[in-house]
C-alpha cells in the first residue's frame, strides 16, 4: 500500500495486498511493473499456468487495475457522454465492456463500468486519465475520484471457479449471470469489512469472476480460496498464461492492439472502435458521445484498416509479422498486433490491423514470420485466413447457473 | 436618446413561415445586429433575442446619474471599417457622429500635455527633436503593414485542410497583401509581428513620454504590457481594423447607444423582428442540429439556425451545455483566456474639466494618462497579481465637449478607461472599489486640479460589473484575449474557427470570434457570409 518505511524514490513501485502471498507462491521470483505496482509475470511455467486458466482454476492479482469511482445526479449523464455505449440502459448491478474516444473518434482507453447503484459507477481503466475524466465532468454535476489503492481485486477464472466460491462458503454465486455483480458476505471476515463485491467478468474468455475487496481482508481471501480451490486444480497465475487466454479469448490489450489516441505522437497511429472491430459498442442513437461525429464520418466513409483474427498456418507464433497480399510479399497491407500459439482451440492465432479492402473475412493473406532455430534465423511466408476474433468462446461461460467441473 | 426601435412600427418587420424562422440571433448587440441585418437582407426571416430591456449589448448610452448620460461600456468608435457603416446605410438609420479624427493628448505629470495626433511638431521637437522624424516614418510603416493586415479581418478563416478550391483562393487572397508589401517590408514585418510593443518603441524612439502614449494603444483592453510579446500584433490589429491604417476615432452624437439604435433601424427595415427583455436560456438541439432557443420565460421558438453573439464560454457552456459537445473541444473553450482588465470610469461634473496646460480644443479628443513605458508596464505588474495600480492608466474623453446634450447645460461628463484593474480582484469587493476609486480619482486630480470638487456623481465598473451587466463573462472587452494564439484558425477555439460550432446550425457572431471586439462588427458580417454560405 502506500505507506511504505522505505522512500518511495528507492523502490519506486507498490506492493499490491496480496504481493506476500504471490511472493511465497512465485518459483521462478518473475516480477514485471503494471501501473506502479510490481506483479507476477510467471509463478511456475506459462503452460501450466495457462492450463489452470482452461481447465481448473486460476487467481490473478488484478488490484494494479485502474479503477475510478464515478457518482452524482449527473452520473448517468455523464458516462453517456464520455462513453460510445449506452450507460443509461445499463441497470444497477450490472457491469458493461464500454471504449471511450477523444473528439477524432478515436480510442483513448477500453474498459469495464460497473453500476453499483443509481448513481454511483466504477470504471477500471488500463492506463490512469484522471485528466481526461475530470476534462469530461466540465458541465456535469458529478464526482470522479481514483480508488484503485483503495480496492483490492483478484480473479478468479476457469471451469471450477464457481464451485471454488461456492465450496468457500459464497452462498448463491452460482445464480451470478454474466456482467452481473453482487455484494456477497465472505465467511469468517470481521463483520465490518465482510462484504466482497464479486463480478461475472474477465479476461479469459471462460467461466470466471472479479473479486472487489478492502485491502486489509485481501490475504485472508487469498487463503480461502486456495484452500477451497485445493481438490479443483487452483493457482495462481501471471500476466504471461493470461495474455495467451486472452488472445485466444479475442480480447484488445491497450498499448498491444492500440495506443492511446491522446498518447500517440505519429499521424495514423491512433485507432477508432470501427477499425478495431468495436463497432457493436458503438450507441449512435443514444444522444451526443465524444467522438459521435467523427465516427458517424467513418462509418459513412468507411473504415480505412481493420482489426481481423488470423489463423495462421503452421505453428510459429506471427509475432510482430508483417502481412501482405501475397505470398510473394511485395505488397504489404498491415501487420500483427497480438499472436500466441492457442492450446486449447490449437490453432496459431493472431490479431492484425490490415489496410482496406484487405480485411474481408475469409480472404487469405500472407504473414511474415521470423522465427529462431538455435541462433539461426529463419523466415517463413505462412499463409493466413481471416476469421472472427473469437477463437475460444465455450457455452460454460454463459451458462447460468454452471456446470459443475 | 432615440425610441427604442424594437417598439417601433413604421416598418414591416417578415414574418417567419409557419412559426418557424430561418435564422435566431442571440443578443442584440452591434455584432449581433450586423449579423442579423445582413442575413435579413439575404431573404432569411430572423429573429434577434435581447435578454437586456433595449438593444445595444455593450455598445449602449445609459443614464449614470440624473441628467447624465455616458456610453455606459464602449465609449469611442473607432475600429468599424467606414465601408460597412456606409454598407448598412447607418448615416440614413439616424447614425450621426459629434466629432471625427478626435486629436490624441498625452498627459504629462508636471510638464504641460503633449498632443501626439496630429502631431504637435514643435512641443515634441523641444523635447526631442528626432522623434519627429521617425515618427512619420514609423506611422508610414506601421500604416502600410495595417492595411495588408486589413483582409485578414474582413475574411472568413479558410480551414487549414484547404479542402476546396474556394478556401485555396481565400488563403491566396490572405497573402497577397502580404506579398505585396515587398521582401524588405514583408522581412520587417516578420520581424517585429511577434514582438513586444516596448522593443520596437524602444528602438525607435527617445521621449518616454511618446512612447508611452503609443503603446497604450497596443495594450488597451489586453492582459498584456509592454514588455508582454505579441503587443506589436494587438497594435498592428487595431490599427488594421479601420480599413486606413489611420486612427479614426470617433464619438457618435448621443454616444455609442446611437450606433446600435442606428444598426436595430437598419435590421428592422430589412425584415429582421427584435425582440428585447427576451432572455435565451438555452439553445433547443434536436437529433444534434441547433433546432431553436427555449426562452428565461420557458417559451420555445423554433429556428433552423441559431447564431449567437454572446462570448463563446457563455454560448458553448451556458446556452448549449457540454454534454452537446465533445470533451477535447470543452477543455479548449474552457482554456479561451477571458480575463477582463479594463474598467471604466464615469464622471458627472458640475464644470468643464481644466487640466493643467491642455488647449481648450484637445478636451474635445482623448487624453492619455500612460506617461511612460515603465509607468505603464508597473500598472499591469499589478494586475499580475490580482491587484491594481495606485497609479492608473487612463484613456479619458469628455463627450460633452463635442456632444452637450449628454448633461444638463454647463454641466459635464467625463468617461475614462481604466487599463490594469482585474476580473478577480484579491481583495474584498467593497473596499477594492473604494481604494480604486480613489486611485483614479488622486490621478484625475494630479492631472486636472479642481475636478474632484466638481464631481456630483460617479459610477465605478470594474470588469465583475461588466460581466454582469452586460453578461460577458470574464467581462473582458474582446469577449476573449486578443492575442496570436488566439486569432484567425484557434479564434475563439479549434472547431469553431469559422463561426460554426460543432453543433450543426449554431453559429457564433461575437467579438470571442475572429477578428475580435472592441466595436468593430466585422465579425458578425463574416458570421452572416459563412451562415448564408451553408444554409440553402
Amino acid at each position: 500500500m502506500l505507506t511504505e518505511s522505505e522512500p518511495a524514490f528507492r523502490k519506486p513501485l507498490l506492493k499490491t495486498p496480496f504481493h506476500e502471498r504471490a511472493r511465497a507462491e512465485s518459483q521462478v521470483d518473475s516480477f514485471i511493473p503494471w501501473s506502479g505496482y510490481t506483479t507476477v509475470d510467471v509463478f511456475t511455467s506459462v503452460e501450466q499456468e495457462y492450463f489452470a486458466i482452461r481447465n481448473a482454476a486460476s487467481l490473478y492479482d488484478l488490484t494494479p487495475m485502474v479503477k475510478y469511482r464515478v457518482s452524482g445526479v449527473d452520473a448517468v449523464r455523464y458516462l453517456d457522454r464520455l462513453m460510445t455505449r449506452n450507460i443509461a440502459r445499463l441497470k444497477p448491478g450490472r457491469v458493461a465492456y464500454t471504449v471511450w474516444c477523444n473528439d477524432s473518434g478515436h480510442l483513448i482507453d477500453d474498459g469495464t463500468v460497473f453500476r453499483l447503484s443509481e448513481s454511483e459507477f466504477r470504471l477500471c481503466t488500463a492506463e490512469r486519465q484522471l485528466d481526461w475524466l475530470l476534462d469530461a465532468a466540465i458541465g456535469f454535476d458529478v464526482c470522479v475520484s481514483e480508488v484503485t489503492h483503495e480496492i483490492a481485486a483478484l480473479a478468479l477464472q476457469g471451469p471450477t471457479s464457481c464451485a471454488v466460491l461456492r465450496d468457500a462458503g459464497i452462498a448463491g454465486i452460482e445464480r451470478l449471470r454474466p456482467f452481473e455483480l453482487a455484494a456477497f458476505t465472505w465467511p469468517g471476515l470481521p463483520p465490518a469489512c465482510a462484504e466482497v463485491l464479486i463480478s461475472r467478468t474477465g479476461f479469459t474468455g471462460d467461466l470466471g469472476y472479479e473479486l472487489w475487496m478492502a485491502p486489509t481482508v485481501a490475504e485472508q481471501v487469498w487463503d480461502a480460496l486456495i484452500e477451497s480451490g485445493r481438490t479443483r486444480g487452483i493457482r495462481p497465475v501471471g500476466s504471461k498464461a493470461l495474455n495467451i487466454a486472452r488472445i485466444e479469448a479475442g480480447f484488445l490489450m491497450p498499448n498491444v492492439d492500440f495506443v492511446n489516441a491522446e498518447h500517440t505522437l505519429r499521424v495514423g497511429t491512433a485507432r477508432t472502435p470501427i477499425e478495431l472491430g468495436l463497432e457493436w459498442l458503438i450507441d449512435f442513437e443514444k444522444g451526443h458521445f465524444t467522438g459521435r461525429r467523427a465516427l458517424i464520418g467513418q462509418r459513412r466513409h468507411g473504415a480505412p484498416r481493420r482489426l481481423v483474427g488470423l489463423d495462421v498456418e503452421g505453428t510459429k507464433p506471427a509475432v510482430n509479422a508483417l502481412i501482405y497480399a501475397e505470398r510473394a510479399g511485395k505488397h504489404a497491407v498491415g501487420s500483427v498486433t497480438s499472436a500466441a500459439w492457442a492450446p486449447t482451440s490449437k490453432r496459431n492465432v493472431a490479431f492484425a490491423m490490415l489496410d482496406a479492402p484487405h480485411f474481408a473475412l475469409g480472404d487469405t493473406v500472407w504473414a511474415e514470420i521470423y522465427f529462431s532455430r538455435e541462433l539461426v534465423w529463419e523466415r517463413r511466408m505462412a499463409r493466413a485466413r481471416i476469421v472472427e476474433r473469437a477463437f475460444f468462446n465455450p457455452e460454460r461461460r454463459r451458462a447460468t447457473p454452471p456446470r459443475d467441473h | 436618446m432615440s425610441e427604442p426601435p424594437a417598439a417601433r412600427a413604421d416598418v414591416a418587420v417578415r414574418a417567419p413561415l409557419a412559426g418557424r424562422y430561418d435564422s435566431i440571433v442571440i443578443g442584440a448587440g452591434h455584432n449581433g445586429l450586423v449579423c442579423a441585418t445582413y442575413l435579413a437582407r439575404g431573404g432569411r426571416t430572423v429573429l434577434v433575442l435581447e435578454a437586456a430591456g433595449e438593444v445595444g449589448g455593450a455598445s449602449v448610452t445609459r443614464e449614470f446619474a440624473p441628467g447624465f448620460q455616458v456610453s455606459a461600456c464602449a465609449h469611442l468608435l473607432h475600429l468599424m471599417p467606414a465601408a460597412l457603416i456606409e454598407e448598412l446605410e447607418l448615416g440614413k438609420f439616424g447614425l450621426a457622429l459629434a466629432a471625427q479624427r478626435m486629436p490624441t493628448t498625452a498627459l504629462v505629470p508636471g510638464s504641460v500635455p503633449l498632443r501626439i495626433d496630429p502631431l504637435d511638431a514643435a512641443a515634441l521637437g523641444a523635447h526631442s527633436p528626432a522623434d519627429v522624424a521617425a515618427l512619420g516614418g514609423y506611422q508610414d510603416r506601421m500604416g502600410r503593414y495595417a492595411r495588408a493586415l486589413h483582409t485578414l479581418l474582413e475574411t472568413v478563416p479558410p480551414r487549414l485542410s484547404a479542402a476546396s478550391w474556394a478556401e485555396r483562393l481565400a488563403f491566396a487572397r490572405l497573402a497577397w497583401p502580404l506579398r505585396k508589401l515587398g521582401r524588405a517590408r514583408l522581412r520587417e514585418l516578420l520581424r517585429i509581428g511577434a514582438m513586444s510593443v516596448w522593443d520596437l518603441l524602444d528602438e525607435t524612439f527617445d521621449s518616454e513620454w511618446l512612447k508611452g502614449a503609443l503603446a497604450l494603444d497596443a495594450v488597451l483592453g489586453t492582459n498584456f504590457g509592454p514588455r508582454s510579446p505579441g503587443t506589436v500584433f494587438t497594435l498592428l490589429h487595431r490599427m488594421a481594423a479601420s480599413g486606413t491604417g489611420a486612427p479614426t476615432l470617433a464619438q457618435p452624437a448621443g454616444g455609442l447607444g446611437s450606433l446600435t439604435q442606428s444598426l436595430a433601424r437598419a435590421a428592422l427595415a430589412a425584415g429582421a423582428a427584435i425582440r428585447t427583455g427576451a432572455e435565451v436560456e438555452r439553445i433547443l438541439v434536436r437529433n444534434d442540429r441547433a433546432a431553436g432557443v427555449v426562452l428565461r420565460s420557458g417559451e420555445q421558438i423554433a429556428a433552423a439556425s441559431v447564431i449567437s453573439s454572446a462570448d463563446p464560454k457563455t454560448t458553448f457552456l451556458g446556452l448549449l451545455g457540454s454534454e452537446y459537445l465533445d470533451i477535447g473541444f470543452v477543455r479548449r473553450v474552457t482554456h479561451l483566456r477571458t480575463r477582463g482588465l479594463a474598467a471604466k470610469l464615469h464622471l458627472a461634473l458640475a464644470e468643464q474639466p481644466r487640466f493643467t496646460g491642455l488647449a481648450p480644443e484637445a478636451l474635445s479628443g482623448r487624453l492619455l494618462l500612460a506617461p511612460s513605458l515603465e509607468y505603464i508596464e508597473r500598472a499591469f505588474n499589478h494586475s499580475k497579481y490580482r491587484e491594481f495600480s495606485a497609479a492608473p492608466i487612463l484613456e479619458i474623453t469628455v463627450p460633452t465637449v463635442n456632444d452637450p446634450t449628454l448633461a444638463p447645460p454647463g454641466k459635464h461628463v467625463l468617461s475614462a478607461v481604466v487599463q490594469y484593474v482585474p476580473y478577480d480582484l484579491a481583495a474584498g469587493a467593497d473596499e477594492d472599489r473604494k481604494a480604486l476609486t480613489d486611485a483614479m480619482l488622486r490621478a484625475l486630480e494630479a492631472s486636472a486640479p479642481g475636478i474632484a470638487a466638481s464631481i456630483e456623481d460617479l459610477e465605478v465598473l470594474t470588469p465583475r460589473d461588466i460581466e454582469r451587466q452586460f453578461r460577458v463573462r470574464g467581462g473582458h472587452w474582446h469577449h476573449a484575449e486578443l492575442a496570436l494564439d488566439q486569432f484567425l484558425w484557434t479564434r475563439p477555439v479549434a472547431g469553431a474557427a469559422q463561426y460554426r460550432a460543432p453543433v450543426a446550425g449554431l453559429y457564433l457572431c461575437g467579438a470571442g470570434c475572429h477578428p475580435g471586439g472592441g466595436v468593430m462588427g466585422l465579425a458578425g458580417r463574416n458570421a452572416a457570409r459563412q451562415v448564408a454560405r451553408e444554409a440553402a
